[in-house]
């Protein structure tokens, strides 16, 4: 792509308009984490603690939110906080307010789930004794919670960042010409001027901007990130005491989540619109789905594998799985397009493409959970499987895929969610006749069917939801067992 | 699995088998043209029946993305049809030296306003922009650009990006002939009464039937899908005195294709009724060339601007950049 770049003979200049859609860009981001992760954090600390009817599925709700069509979003939104919403006049969301909530919403349930796995994940021993000491409510957290928080805190409040810094629709709709940010200012170089120079000159801004934010992170903190996956869960350890101060943890990130998931539902139930077209786009995305988890997995193992046995280079390669998220997608998805121009086309060539460009975009979460999975079983068995001579297949499937059992089908589903809600990859590489639900759900918006579009962003929702319990159960259901 | 690899090849030949017996005409094209609502498939079979050939269509996001995709491709570019771009993006598009000239009668293209004259490109369908307005919540809508402008700054207008969408641009060049040098002013006037920006139409329109804001930039044509469709006449376009801004939708023929034959003869046949007659109520556009079939009776309801405004291709393309950086600083104050 650079090469492009220099063949274009493009100039790189930064000018003081890019200073100001840099500040931008920071400040929308950064208040963005901050409010996902306030919200996130009371609300994980009761769903980690607490038993109460409806919390599995709650859970299970939380998988979905950052998956869902940006534009979809944008509707569910409007008509929950819209002028001509359930709540008008709560704020301004045509403004800073509604892309820091819009952020919010997509990225809080994220933070629930990757702060619950952490919270999960310290140890029983220490849960028990803090009972025997008869540590409760903030001496508990200080002692026994708050620490595991802070391992995986550096981590999550990068990976919400990274995904803010990029967002676009979302910016653009609620923030108007006024917000851009640098994902903007690259798109519109790179689409409307084509200047591909300038394009990547902002995109080399952004991977700085993320690499100091990276480093200071680092430096802070020390960067030992713990797990980052909804751990084994359990259930013999929460407290069925769920009263009103729980409540009130979750009440607001329930009011942000659920109330726009309500409307859809509201909205799309009777606009459903079952039809040939609609199930070939369920199949489609299903099967394009299945496929991008399994080479996201396979990607991601032999990485996780050598970065949690603490090799040389590890760092590298952290930083190499990183890229996918550092890289502003308009300019990932056009450096692929001029990699692979010539080779698209027919329809298996183009499912396979978006395939492995999904399975990149997953690769930082699936090698997260993979990797700190594997810090806590897998490596700790080297030495028995050494002395007993277990290698390659053998050493996988009876001593490397049972212990790692949870930690494969929790990222396979966080793979596949993205991958269901991917909407760059299929309109760069798709090919005629490939039609995924979120290619649908652009088509029905612009062809002025926003309520069948919305029926159809339901069916997606609920076929993530579904997937997300499913998984839970089977975790649950695999943890008894051993 | 190893039969299931065999049958997989098999399938394989199956599908490609035919394709390889016949000439294939690859097109290039937006996506709606070729979603289940667009005229794309009707007209492809309606194409192979005359020319005992398949067609493929490539759909991209939209005209911009095709340009671009295009540049990207140079030489290499596999479509030997480009079906989508407007006139604001044409002289661009000669500029990459990839189309050839059609040599084909101008003169079929007789129903767009102002005629029609370019050595590349045919046009296949046109409408003019438009705001359009809740009539439960807009008695009296704007008569003009003017008023719009100086109007009511409570009752909210939404627009499109002109940095990231068609209808977008559209209406900077509507504001650029109306105000000419004194399109800052206008601008800053208007800007408290615009509730949002959006980056597409698609965005816009999903807005406004919500009930955000009661007015929203479209097109003249947009009422026609709530009359014909939902049967609803609740959305009117608001008529302006000053004239309304033209989009003209084109094809051109990539000049290096081995099928130029073919493609100069798609272009040819786009211009026939058998084209022609399915673009009012799949593209909500206005047909460019004669039709067989009469407009359905909502077109008949439309409003008919009394001035068509236009910017040459060559003047958007030398002053697009100047003025989108006109308003993004009025906007960025």
């Amino acid at each position: 792509m650079v090469w492009f770049a220099v063949g274009q003979g493009g100039s790189l200049i930064l000018d003081s308009y890019i200073w100001s859609v840099l500040r931008f860009t920071v400040l929308q981001a950064g208040l963005s984490t901050i409010l996902s992760i306030a919200l996130a954090l009371p609300a994980a600390w009761v769903l980690a603690g607490y038993k109460f009817a409806g919390r599995d599925f709650l859970l299970a709700i939380f998988a979905v939110p950052q998956m869902m069509p940006a534009i979809v979003v944008v509707l569910a939104l409007t008509g929950v906080f819209g002028r001509s919403g359930w709540l008008p006049n709560l704020f301004n969301l045509y403004s800073l307010s509604g892309i820091v909530l819009a952020h919010a919403f997509f990225n809080a349930p994220l933070c629930i789930r990757l702060f619950v796995g952490a919270l999960q994940s310290v140890k029983l021993e220490n849960n028990r004794l803090a009972t025997q000491l008869g540590l409760s409510g903030f001496r508990k957290w200080q002692h026994v919670d708050w620490p595991a928080i802070r391992t995986v805190l550096p981590h999550i409040s990068l990976l919400v960042f990274l995904y803010c810094a990029a967002s676009f629709v979302v910016v653009l709709t609620f923030g108007g010409p006024s917000a851009t940010t640098l994902e903007v200012a690259i798109y519109q170089s790179l689409r409307l001027d084509f200047d591909v120079a300038r394009a990547i000159s902002l995109a080399i801004l952004q991977i700085i901007l993320c690499l100091v934010l990276v480093t200071l992170i680092g430096r802070f903190y020390g960067v030992e990130e713990a797990g980052v996956e909804l751990r084994k869960n359990p259930h013999e350890t929460l407290s069925s005491t769920f009263t009103l101060q729980q409540f009130s943890a979750i009440i607001l990130p329930l009011v942000l989540v659920i109330a726009p998931l309500v409307h859809l539902l509201w909205v799309g139930l009777p606009s459903i619109n079952i039809r040939p077209i609609l199930l070939q786009a369920v199949l489609t995305s299903g099967g394009i789905a299945l496929f991008s988890a399994l080479v996201s997995l396979l990607i991601a193992w032999p990485l996780a594998a050598i970065v949690a046995r603490r090799a040389p280079h590890s760092g590298v390669y952290s930083a190499i799985v990183m890229l996918g998220l550092i890289i502003p997608p308009a300019v990932l998805a056009t450096g692929w397009f001029i990699l692979l121009r010539g080779s698209g086309g027919s329809y298996l060539q183009s499912a396979g493409l978006i395939c492995v460009l999904n399975s990149l975009m997953a690769l930082p979460l699936v090698f997260s959970i993979l990797r700190s999975a594997m810090v806590q079983n897998l490596v700790g068995h080297d030495q028995l499987c050494d002395q007993l001579r277990l290698r390659g297949w053998l050493r996988f499937s009876r001593i490397d895929y049972p212990i790692m059992r949870f930690a494969i089908f929790q990222s396979a589903l966080i793979a596949c969610v993205l991958s269901m809600g991917d909407l760059t990859a299929v309109m760069l590489l798709g090919a005629q006749g490939l039609i995924t639900m979120p290619s649908l759900i652009a088509s029905e918006m612009g062809n002025y069917r926003s309520t069948t579009a919305q029926g159809t962003a339901l069916l997606l929702a609920s076929i993530c939801i579904s997937l997300a319990y499913l998984a839970q159960k089977f975790a649950v259901a695999q943890d008894s067992d051993q | 699995m190893k039969r299931f690899f065999h049958t997989l090849c098999a399938a394989t030949f199956l599908m490609t088998g035919p394709a390889l017996a016949k000439d294939t005409l690859t097109i290039y094209t937006y996506e709606s043209f070729v979603s289940e609502w667009g005229p794309g498939s009707k007209i492809k079979a309606n194409f192979e029946k005359t020319c005992d050939c398949l067609v493929e269509y490539v759909a991209v996001t939209d005209g911009v993305a095709m340009l671009n995709r295009l540049k990207l491709e140079g030489q290499n570019s596999t479509a030997d049809v480009v079906l989508g771009l407007d006139t604001n993006l044409t002289d661009e598009a000669v500029a990459t030296n990839l189309f050839g000239k059609h040599g084909l009668d101008q003169a079929k293209a007789s129903a767009v306003p102002g005629g029609w004259h370019d050595d590349y490109f045919l046009p296949f369908d046109y409408g003019y922009f438009a705001f359009i307005y809740d009539t439960t919540k807009v008695a009296l809508p704007p008569k003009s650009l003017d008023e719009l402008v100086n109007g009511d700054p409570s009752q909210k207008i939404i627009l499109q990006d002109p940095r990231s969408s068609t209808p977008g641009l559209g209406f900077l060049l509507w504001m650029k002939q109306v105000y000419g040098d004194r399109a800052s002013d206008a601008w800053r006037k208007l800007k408290p009464r615009i509730l949002t920006t959006t980056p597409g139409w698609s965005e816009a329109y999903g807005l406004f039937t919500k009930g955000e804001a009661p007015m929203v930039f479209s097109y003249v044509t947009s009422p026609a899908y709530h009359i014909e469709v939902e049967k609803s006449e609740q959305y009117q376009a608001a008529k302006f005195s000053e004239g309304h801004y033209l989009q003209i939708e084109v094809a051109g023929a990539i000049a290096g294709s081995p099928e130029l034959p073919l493609a100069l003869k798609f272009l040819d046949f786009m211009l026939t009724p058998k084209f022609q007659d399915e673009i009012p109520t799949t593209n909500w556009m206005m047909p460019a060339g004669k039709t067989d079939v009469a407009l359905p009776a909502a077109f008949g309801k439309l409003i008919v601007p009394d001035k068509t405004l236009l910017y040459s291709p060559s003047e958007v393309k030398k002053n697009r950049r100047k003025w989108i950086d006109e308003w993004l600083s009025v906007f960025s104050e």
